[in-house]
Protein backbone atom coordinates (compact mmCIF):
# COMPACT_ATOMS: atom_id res chain seq x y z
CA UNK A 1 0.00 0.00 0.00
CA UNK A 2 1.00 3.25 -0.63
CA UNK A 3 -0.10 6.70 0.53
CA UNK A 4 -0.52 8.17 -3.12
CA UNK A 5 -2.69 11.43 -2.47
CA UNK A 6 -3.35 13.61 0.37
CA UNK A 7 -6.75 12.67 2.04
CA UNK A 8 -7.58 16.51 1.69
CA UNK A 9 -5.63 17.17 -1.64
CA UNK A 10 -2.77 18.82 -0.42
CA UNK A 11 0.26 18.57 -2.24
CA UNK A 12 3.05 16.44 0.44
CA UNK A 13 5.32 19.40 0.70
CA UNK A 14 2.36 21.59 1.29
CA UNK A 15 0.72 23.38 4.61
CA UNK A 16 -2.82 23.97 5.26
CA UNK A 17 -4.08 27.42 4.88
CA UNK A 18 -2.34 30.03 7.30
CA UNK A 19 -3.35 33.54 8.76
CA UNK A 20 -1.79 35.27 11.31
CA UNK A 21 -2.73 38.17 13.22
CA UNK A 22 -0.53 40.85 15.76
CA UNK A 23 -2.36 43.04 19.02
CA UNK A 24 -5.43 40.83 19.11
CA UNK A 25 -5.96 41.22 22.56
CA UNK A 26 -5.44 44.84 23.98
CA UNK A 27 -4.66 43.98 27.71
CA UNK A 28 -1.88 42.08 27.36
CA UNK A 29 1.65 43.50 26.21
CA UNK A 30 2.04 41.51 23.53
CA UNK A 31 -0.19 39.23 21.67
CA UNK A 32 -0.95 37.27 18.48
CA UNK A 33 -3.34 34.52 16.65
CA UNK A 34 -1.81 31.80 14.27
CA UNK A 35 -4.15 29.62 12.78
CA UNK A 36 -3.13 26.77 10.52
CA UNK A 37 -5.92 24.96 8.94
CA UNK A 38 -8.63 24.14 11.45
CA UNK A 39 -5.98 24.42 14.16
CA UNK A 40 -6.40 28.29 15.57
CA UNK A 41 -3.75 29.67 18.58
CA UNK A 42 -3.74 32.49 20.68
CA UNK A 43 -1.18 33.98 22.67
CA UNK A 44 -0.62 36.76 24.86
CA UNK A 45 2.53 37.91 26.70
CA UNK A 46 2.51 40.07 30.11
CA UNK A 47 5.94 41.15 31.07
CA UNK A 48 8.22 41.44 32.09
CA UNK A 49 6.82 41.69 35.99
CA UNK A 50 7.53 41.01 39.24
CA UNK A 51 7.50 37.05 40.07
CA UNK A 52 6.03 35.71 43.35
CA UNK A 53 6.46 34.06 44.81
CA UNK A 54 9.82 35.52 45.59
CA UNK A 55 11.87 31.96 46.12
CA UNK A 56 11.30 31.76 42.44
CA UNK A 57 12.81 35.16 41.26
CA UNK A 58 16.44 34.59 39.71
CA UNK A 59 19.18 37.48 40.47
CA UNK A 60 20.93 36.80 37.41
CA UNK A 61 18.39 37.14 34.82
CA UNK A 62 14.11 37.11 34.26
CA UNK A 63 12.52 34.11 33.47
CA UNK A 64 9.88 33.16 31.31
CA UNK A 65 6.58 30.86 31.79
CA UNK A 66 4.94 29.41 29.34
CA UNK A 67 1.43 28.02 29.71
CA UNK A 68 -0.38 25.84 26.93
CA UNK A 69 -3.99 25.03 27.50
CA UNK A 70 -6.90 24.25 25.09
CA UNK A 71 -10.53 25.47 25.94
CA UNK A 72 -13.18 23.16 26.63
CA UNK A 73 -14.72 23.15 23.56
CA UNK A 74 -11.59 23.20 21.45
CA UNK A 75 -11.36 19.42 20.75
CA UNK A 76 -13.45 17.31 17.71
CA UNK A 77 -14.32 14.99 19.99
CA UNK A 78 -15.71 14.92 24.12
CA UNK A 79 -15.27 17.88 26.02
CA UNK A 80 -11.64 18.84 27.44
CA UNK A 81 -11.82 18.83 31.06
CA UNK A 82 -10.40 22.17 32.45
CA UNK A 83 -7.71 22.20 34.19
CA UNK A 84 -4.47 20.62 32.39
CA UNK A 85 -3.42 17.31 31.81
CA UNK A 86 -0.56 15.48 32.12
CA UNK A 87 0.22 16.53 28.18
CA UNK A 88 -0.57 20.30 28.40
CA UNK A 89 1.91 20.08 31.04
CA UNK A 90 5.13 18.70 28.71
CA UNK A 91 3.49 21.21 26.30
CA UNK A 92 3.89 24.24 28.37
CA UNK A 93 7.50 22.70 29.00
CA UNK A 94 8.93 22.31 25.50
CA UNK A 95 7.37 25.45 24.03
CA UNK A 96 8.67 27.09 26.47
CA UNK A 97 12.54 25.65 25.90
CA UNK A 98 11.49 26.30 21.95
CA UNK A 99 11.12 30.09 22.86
CA UNK A 100 13.96 30.70 25.06
CA UNK A 101 17.02 30.72 22.86
CA UNK A 102 15.40 33.90 20.97
CA UNK A 103 15.24 36.00 24.37
CA UNK A 104 17.79 38.19 26.26
CA UNK A 105 16.16 38.26 29.70
CA UNK A 106 19.36 39.18 31.38
CA UNK A 107 17.94 42.71 31.31
CA UNK A 108 15.38 41.69 33.78
CA UNK A 109 16.91 40.10 36.90
CA UNK A 110 13.98 38.99 39.66
CA UNK A 111 11.05 39.05 36.61
CA UNK A 112 9.16 36.92 34.47
CA UNK A 113 7.86 37.15 31.36
CA UNK A 114 4.50 35.25 30.91
CA UNK A 115 3.19 33.50 27.98
CA UNK A 116 -0.24 32.26 27.79
CA UNK A 117 -1.09 29.98 24.46
CA UNK A 118 -5.05 29.57 24.67
CA UNK A 119 -6.66 27.86 21.37
CA UNK A 120 -10.14 27.59 21.01
CA UNK A 121 -10.14 25.36 18.07
CA UNK A 122 -8.03 22.51 17.72
CA UNK A 123 -6.81 20.10 14.60
CA UNK A 124 -3.44 18.56 15.08
CA UNK A 125 -0.36 20.72 15.09
CA UNK A 126 -1.36 22.59 17.90
CA UNK A 127 1.64 23.04 19.66
CA UNK A 128 3.02 24.39 16.46
CA UNK A 129 0.68 26.74 16.29
CA UNK A 130 1.31 27.56 20.12
CA UNK A 131 4.67 28.51 19.39
CA UNK A 132 4.31 30.74 16.01
CA UNK A 133 1.52 32.82 18.07
CA UNK A 134 3.43 32.75 21.13
CA UNK A 135 6.79 34.21 19.23
CA UNK A 136 5.21 36.75 17.39
CA UNK A 137 3.32 37.92 20.91
CA UNK A 138 6.28 38.17 22.60
CA UNK A 139 8.19 40.65 19.41
CA UNK A 140 5.39 42.63 19.60
CA UNK A 141 5.34 43.10 23.72
CA UNK A 142 8.75 45.08 22.31
CA UNK A 143 11.30 42.50 23.92
CA UNK A 144 14.54 42.23 22.49
CA UNK A 145 14.43 39.10 20.45
CA UNK A 146 17.58 37.73 18.65
CA UNK A 147 14.86 35.84 16.18
CA UNK A 148 11.50 34.31 16.14
CA UNK A 149 10.78 31.37 16.19
CA UNK A 150 8.51 29.54 13.70
CA UNK A 151 7.28 25.68 13.93
CA UNK A 152 4.96 23.21 12.06
CA UNK A 153 4.74 19.70 12.40
CA UNK A 154 6.24 16.96 9.90
CA UNK A 155 5.98 13.46 9.52
CA UNK A 156 6.07 10.43 7.15
CA UNK A 157 2.25 8.91 6.13
CA UNK A 158 3.00 5.25 5.04
CA UNK A 159 5.94 6.02 2.30
CA UNK A 160 5.29 9.18 1.65
CA UNK A 161 7.10 12.70 3.69
CA UNK A 162 4.57 15.11 4.53
CA UNK A 163 4.15 18.64 5.74
CA UNK A 164 1.54 19.56 8.46
CA UNK A 165 -0.19 16.49 8.74
CA UNK A 166 -3.68 17.25 9.33
CA UNK A 167 -5.88 14.88 12.17
CA UNK A 168 -7.20 11.87 9.60
CA UNK A 169 -3.27 11.90 8.72
CA UNK A 170 -2.29 11.95 12.55
CA UNK A 171 -4.73 8.71 12.76
CA UNK A 172 -4.17 7.35 9.44
CA UNK A 173 -5.79 3.53 9.29
CA UNK A 174 -3.44 0.36 8.42
CA UNK A 175 -0.03 2.68 7.87
CA UNK A 176 2.97 3.37 9.87
CA UNK A 177 2.43 7.19 11.06
CA UNK A 178 5.40 9.57 11.76
CA UNK A 179 4.52 12.91 13.97
CA UNK A 180 7.59 15.39 13.84
CA UNK A 181 6.59 18.45 15.42
CA UNK A 182 9.76 20.75 14.77
CA UNK A 183 10.71 24.55 15.89
CA UNK A 184 13.12 26.61 14.70
CA UNK A 185 14.81 30.07 14.75
CA UNK A 186 14.92 30.43 11.12
CA UNK A 187 18.03 32.94 10.83
CA UNK A 188 20.54 30.52 12.53
CA UNK A 189 18.52 27.27 11.36
CA UNK A 190 19.12 26.09 14.41
CA UNK A 191 15.89 24.24 15.98
CA UNK A 192 14.44 24.54 19.77
CA UNK A 193 11.58 21.72 19.62
CA UNK A 194 12.14 18.44 18.45
CA UNK A 195 9.99 15.60 19.33
CA UNK A 196 8.70 13.10 17.50
CA UNK A 197 6.49 9.78 17.65
CA UNK A 198 5.75 7.05 15.15
CA UNK A 199 8.44 5.40 12.92
CA UNK A 200 10.86 6.72 10.60
CA UNK A 201 14.47 5.56 9.69
CA UNK A 202 17.64 8.27 10.56
CA UNK A 203 17.67 8.66 7.00
CA UNK A 204 13.95 10.40 6.55
CA UNK A 205 14.64 11.95 9.76
CA UNK A 206 17.60 14.17 8.19
CA UNK A 207 15.76 14.92 5.13
CA UNK A 208 13.10 15.53 6.67
CA UNK A 209 14.84 18.20 8.65
CA UNK A 210 16.53 19.10 5.49
CA UNK A 211 13.22 19.91 3.84
CA UNK A 212 12.42 22.00 6.95
CA UNK A 213 14.23 25.41 6.41
CA UNK A 214 12.17 26.13 3.18
CA UNK A 215 8.60 25.28 4.59
CA UNK A 216 9.55 26.98 8.24
CA UNK A 217 11.07 30.55 6.15
CA UNK A 218 7.39 30.31 4.40
CA UNK A 219 5.89 30.54 7.83
CA UNK A 220 8.55 33.20 9.03
CA UNK A 221 7.65 35.18 6.29
CA UNK A 222 3.91 34.90 7.15
CA UNK A 223 4.69 35.91 11.08
CA UNK A 224 6.75 38.91 10.10
CA UNK A 225 3.91 40.24 7.74
CA UNK A 226 1.56 40.48 10.30
CA UNK A 227 4.08 42.34 12.59
CA UNK A 228 4.55 44.51 10.20
CA UNK A 229 0.66 44.80 9.38
CA UNK A 230 -0.20 45.87 13.12
CA UNK A 231 2.92 48.70 12.81
CA UNK A 232 1.94 49.95 9.27
CA UNK A 233 1.36 53.51 8.78
CA UNK A 234 2.77 54.41 12.61
CA UNK A 235 5.39 56.29 11.76
CA UNK A 236 3.40 58.12 8.65
CA UNK B 1 -7.17 52.54 47.60
CA UNK B 2 -8.13 53.80 43.73
CA UNK B 3 -9.50 57.50 45.96
CA UNK B 4 -8.28 59.29 43.26
CA UNK B 5 -9.68 57.46 40.08
CA UNK B 6 -12.87 57.33 41.94
CA UNK B 7 -13.20 60.96 43.11
CA UNK B 8 -12.39 61.41 39.05
CA UNK B 9 -15.13 59.08 37.88
CA UNK B 10 -17.72 60.47 39.97
CA UNK B 11 -17.25 64.36 39.08
CA UNK B 12 -17.59 62.94 35.58
CA UNK B 13 -20.66 60.85 36.17
CA UNK B 14 -21.87 63.78 38.14
CA UNK B 15 -21.47 65.92 34.86
CA UNK B 16 -23.64 62.85 33.06
CA UNK B 17 -20.48 61.56 31.38
CA UNK B 18 -17.70 59.06 31.64
CA UNK B 19 -14.03 58.15 31.21
CA UNK B 20 -14.79 58.07 27.80
CA UNK B 21 -17.65 59.92 27.08
CA UNK B 22 -20.28 57.45 26.95
CA UNK B 23 -23.62 58.34 28.64
CA UNK B 24 -24.70 56.53 31.82
CA UNK B 25 -26.39 54.24 30.35
CA UNK B 26 -24.69 53.36 27.57
CA UNK B 27 -23.11 50.35 26.03
CA UNK B 28 -19.57 50.80 24.92
CA UNK B 29 -19.74 50.11 20.71
CA UNK B 30 -19.95 48.19 18.80
CA UNK B 31 -21.36 45.07 19.91
CA UNK B 32 -20.86 42.22 18.14
CA UNK B 33 -22.58 38.69 18.05
CA UNK B 34 -20.70 35.66 15.91
CA UNK B 35 -22.02 32.38 15.31
CA UNK B 36 -20.66 29.42 14.95
CA UNK B 37 -17.05 30.51 15.39
CA UNK B 38 -15.53 27.23 16.57
CA UNK B 39 -15.90 24.28 14.43
CA UNK B 40 -15.38 21.59 17.49
CA UNK B 41 -18.33 22.51 19.59
CA UNK B 42 -21.44 21.67 18.79
CA UNK B 43 -22.66 25.35 19.41
CA UNK B 44 -20.39 28.79 19.53
CA UNK B 45 -20.67 32.59 20.04
CA UNK B 46 -18.18 35.11 19.93
CA UNK B 47 -19.29 38.51 21.41
CA UNK B 48 -17.56 41.55 21.50
CA UNK B 49 -18.38 44.86 23.41
CA UNK B 50 -16.26 47.86 22.92
CA UNK B 51 -13.00 45.65 23.96
CA UNK B 52 -14.20 42.86 26.26
CA UNK B 53 -14.07 39.99 23.82
CA UNK B 54 -15.90 36.35 24.99
CA UNK B 55 -16.05 33.09 23.43
CA UNK B 56 -18.67 30.88 24.31
CA UNK B 57 -18.72 26.85 23.57
CA UNK B 58 -21.38 24.54 23.79
CA UNK B 59 -20.24 20.50 24.03
CA UNK B 60 -22.94 17.96 24.54
CA UNK B 61 -22.97 14.83 26.18
CA UNK B 62 -25.02 12.06 27.10
CA UNK B 63 -25.44 11.08 31.03
CA UNK B 64 -27.81 10.20 33.79
CA UNK B 65 -30.65 12.20 34.98
CA UNK B 66 -30.68 13.31 38.49
CA UNK B 67 -32.93 10.52 40.75
CA UNK B 68 -35.14 13.61 41.29
CA UNK B 69 -35.74 14.76 37.79
CA UNK B 70 -35.97 11.38 35.55
CA UNK B 71 -37.06 12.68 32.72
CA UNK B 72 -35.05 15.60 32.49
CA UNK B 73 -31.81 16.97 30.80
CA UNK B 74 -29.41 19.73 32.72
CA UNK B 75 -27.10 22.32 31.77
CA UNK B 76 -23.58 22.76 32.99
CA UNK B 77 -21.97 26.16 33.12
CA UNK B 78 -18.51 26.50 33.56
CA UNK B 79 -16.15 29.89 33.01
CA UNK B 80 -12.61 30.18 32.81
CA UNK B 81 -11.37 33.18 34.15
CA UNK B 82 -8.20 32.89 31.39
CA UNK B 83 -4.76 34.78 32.83
CA UNK B 84 -4.69 35.52 28.44
CA UNK B 85 -7.40 38.06 29.03
CA UNK B 86 -6.57 39.81 32.09
CA UNK B 87 -3.04 40.66 33.32
CA UNK B 88 -4.83 40.20 37.14
CA UNK B 89 -5.95 36.33 36.39
CA UNK B 90 -3.45 33.65 37.55
CA UNK B 91 -3.29 30.38 36.54
CA UNK B 92 -4.75 27.70 38.65
CA UNK B 93 -8.09 26.11 39.58
CA UNK B 94 -10.99 28.53 39.32
CA UNK B 95 -11.72 31.13 41.60
CA UNK B 96 -14.36 32.64 43.42
CA UNK B 97 -14.96 35.47 40.82
CA UNK B 98 -15.24 32.68 37.78
CA UNK B 99 -17.55 30.61 39.83
CA UNK B 100 -20.06 33.56 40.60
CA UNK B 101 -19.68 33.87 36.78
CA UNK B 102 -20.78 30.61 35.63
CA UNK B 103 -23.38 30.32 38.44
CA UNK B 104 -25.10 33.73 37.54
CA UNK B 105 -25.06 32.74 33.66
CA UNK B 106 -26.31 29.40 34.62
CA UNK B 107 -29.54 30.99 36.31
CA UNK B 108 -30.66 33.28 34.50
CA UNK B 109 -30.40 30.24 31.59
CA UNK B 110 -32.19 27.86 34.19
CA UNK B 111 -34.63 29.81 35.82
CA UNK B 112 -36.23 31.20 32.69
CA UNK B 113 -36.57 28.27 31.23
CA UNK B 114 -34.70 29.13 28.14
CA UNK B 115 -34.14 25.44 27.58
CA UNK B 116 -36.88 23.00 27.74
CA UNK B 117 -35.01 19.84 30.22
CA UNK B 118 -37.78 17.52 29.25
CA UNK B 119 -36.77 18.16 25.43
CA UNK B 120 -33.46 16.63 26.77
CA UNK B 121 -34.35 13.62 27.68
CA UNK B 122 -33.32 10.67 25.81
CA UNK B 123 -34.46 7.67 27.78
CA UNK B 124 -36.34 8.70 31.01
CA UNK B 125 -34.41 7.31 33.83
CA UNK B 126 -31.14 6.73 32.10
CA UNK B 127 -30.39 8.63 29.69
CA UNK B 128 -30.50 12.41 29.02
CA UNK B 129 -28.64 15.17 26.91
CA UNK B 130 -26.09 17.52 29.16
CA UNK B 131 -25.59 20.96 28.09
CA UNK B 132 -21.98 22.16 28.61
CA UNK B 133 -21.53 25.36 28.41
CA UNK B 134 -18.35 27.23 28.57
CA UNK B 135 -17.18 30.82 28.86
CA UNK B 136 -13.60 32.12 28.01
CA UNK B 137 -12.70 35.26 28.13
CA UNK B 138 -10.41 36.59 25.35
CA UNK B 139 -10.46 40.11 26.39
CA UNK B 140 -11.05 41.26 29.57
CA UNK B 141 -11.90 44.74 29.31
CA UNK B 142 -14.79 45.13 31.73
CA UNK B 143 -18.25 43.57 32.62
CA UNK B 144 -17.49 40.05 31.62
CA UNK B 145 -21.38 39.19 33.33
CA UNK B 146 -23.49 41.08 30.28
CA UNK B 147 -21.10 39.75 27.02
CA UNK B 148 -20.32 36.11 28.83
CA UNK B 149 -24.42 35.59 29.39
CA UNK B 150 -25.52 37.33 25.59
CA UNK B 151 -22.59 34.73 24.18
CA UNK B 152 -23.87 31.64 26.38
CA UNK B 153 -27.70 32.32 24.83
CA UNK B 154 -25.88 33.37 21.03
CA UNK B 155 -23.81 29.97 21.71
CA UNK B 156 -27.17 27.76 22.40
CA UNK B 157 -28.78 29.42 19.57
CA UNK B 158 -26.26 27.83 17.14
CA UNK B 159 -26.12 25.03 18.37
CA UNK B 160 -26.87 21.09 16.80
CA UNK B 161 -27.12 17.79 18.08
CA UNK B 162 -24.15 15.33 17.57
CA UNK B 163 -25.52 11.91 16.08
CA UNK B 164 -25.95 9.68 18.74
CA UNK B 165 -26.72 5.74 18.30
CA UNK B 166 -27.66 5.24 21.59
CA UNK B 167 -24.64 3.93 22.81
CA UNK B 168 -21.72 6.57 21.53
CA UNK B 169 -22.26 9.85 20.43
CA UNK B 170 -20.73 10.42 17.23
CA UNK B 171 -19.37 13.98 17.73
CA UNK B 172 -17.90 14.65 13.91
CA UNK B 173 -21.66 13.73 12.54
CA UNK B 174 -23.60 16.81 13.07
CA UNK B 175 -27.25 16.29 12.66
CA UNK B 176 -29.79 19.02 11.47
CA UNK B 177 -31.50 19.09 14.98
CA UNK B 178 -31.31 22.16 16.96
CA UNK B 179 -31.35 22.93 20.01
CA UNK B 180 -34.58 24.76 20.59
CA UNK B 181 -34.31 28.63 22.31
CA UNK B 182 -38.00 29.08 24.52
CA UNK B 183 -37.15 32.37 25.99
CA UNK B 184 -34.31 34.67 25.66
CA UNK B 185 -32.86 35.82 28.94
CA UNK B 186 -30.75 38.54 29.14
CA UNK B 187 -28.39 39.71 31.44
CA UNK B 188 -27.62 43.64 32.42
CA UNK B 189 -25.32 44.30 35.06
CA UNK B 190 -26.09 48.13 36.67
CA UNK B 191 -23.30 49.45 38.56
CA UNK B 192 -23.53 52.06 41.10
CA UNK B 193 -20.94 54.20 42.14
CA UNK B 194 -21.83 57.33 44.27
CA UNK B 195 -25.43 57.83 43.93
CA UNK B 196 -25.12 57.15 40.25
CA UNK B 197 -26.11 54.51 38.32
CA UNK B 198 -24.29 53.39 35.23
CA UNK B 199 -24.06 50.11 33.03
CA UNK B 200 -21.33 48.18 31.44
CA UNK B 201 -18.26 49.29 33.20
CA UNK B 202 -15.15 49.17 31.50
CA UNK B 203 -11.76 48.24 33.77
CA UNK B 204 -11.17 51.66 35.49
CA UNK B 205 -14.83 51.92 36.48
CA UNK B 206 -15.35 48.13 37.89
CA UNK B 207 -12.24 49.35 40.36
CA UNK B 208 -14.46 51.63 41.89
CA UNK B 209 -17.46 50.21 42.27
CA UNK B 210 -20.19 50.42 45.32
CA UNK B 211 -22.36 47.93 44.55
CA UNK B 212 -23.54 45.76 41.35
CA UNK B 213 -27.00 44.20 40.56
CA UNK B 214 -27.11 41.76 37.98
CA UNK B 215 -30.93 41.90 36.42
CA UNK B 216 -31.74 38.51 33.74
CA UNK B 217 -35.10 39.36 32.56
CA UNK B 218 -37.02 37.40 29.41
CA UNK B 219 -39.19 39.36 26.16
CA UNK B 220 -41.50 40.71 28.36
CA UNK B 221 -40.04 42.14 31.02
CA UNK B 222 -40.16 39.66 33.31
CA UNK B 223 -37.23 39.06 36.01
CA UNK B 224 -35.74 35.64 35.73
CA UNK B 225 -32.42 36.05 37.78
CA UNK B 226 -30.90 38.39 39.77
CA UNK B 227 -27.48 38.89 41.60
CA UNK B 228 -26.31 41.74 43.87
CA UNK B 229 -22.82 42.17 44.49
CA UNK B 230 -19.97 44.51 45.84
CA UNK B 231 -19.61 45.60 49.41
CA UNK B 232 -22.14 48.40 49.67
CA UNK B 233 -26.07 47.97 50.47
CA UNK B 234 -28.89 48.96 48.36
CA UNK B 235 -32.27 50.67 49.29
CA UNK B 236 -35.75 49.77 47.92
CA UNK B 237 -35.27 53.10 45.57
CA UNK B 238 -31.76 51.86 44.20
CA UNK B 239 -32.96 48.37 43.43
CA UNK B 240 -36.58 50.13 41.63
CA UNK B 241 -34.56 52.50 39.54
CA UNK B 242 -31.68 49.00 38.63
CA UNK B 243 -34.62 47.10 37.67
CA UNK B 244 -35.45 49.99 35.59
CA UNK B 245 -32.41 50.10 34.16
CA UNK B 246 -31.86 46.32 33.46
CA UNK B 247 -35.14 45.89 31.79
CA UNK B 248 -34.96 48.78 29.26
CA UNK B 249 -31.30 48.36 28.59
CA UNK B 250 -32.00 44.00 28.20
CA UNK B 251 -34.48 44.95 25.62
CA UNK B 252 -31.73 46.74 23.91
CA UNK B 253 -28.99 43.77 23.87
CA UNK B 254 -31.92 41.17 22.86
CA UNK B 255 -31.74 42.74 19.53
CA UNK B 256 -28.14 41.31 18.89
CA UNK B 257 -29.15 38.64 18.84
Amino acid sequence: MTYKQRIDGRKFDEMRKIEAKVGVIPRADGSAMFKIGNTWAYAAVYGPRNLHPKFMQDPQTGILRCSYNMMPFSSSGERVRPGGSRRSKEISLVTQKALLPVLNLEDYPNSVVDVFIELPQTEAGSRCAGICAASMALADAGLDMKDLVSAVSFGKVDDKLVVDLDYSEESYPDAGVADIPIAMLPNSGKISLLQMDGEVTKEELMKLIGMSKKVLMDIYEVQKKALKDKYKGVED
Amino acid sequence: MYKELRSHIISLLEANTRLDGRKLTEYRQPITVELGVVKTAEGSARVKIGETDIMVGVKLEVGEPYPDTPDEGTIIVGAELLPMSNPEFEPGPPQIQAIELARVVDRGIRESKALDFKKLCITPGEKIWMVVIDICPINDAGNLFDASSLAALAALKNTRFPAFNGVKVDYKNKTDNKLQLEKTPIAVTVIKIGNKFIVDPDTEEEKVVDARLTVSSIENGTLCAMQKGGDMPLSAEDIDKMLDIGIEKGKELRKHL
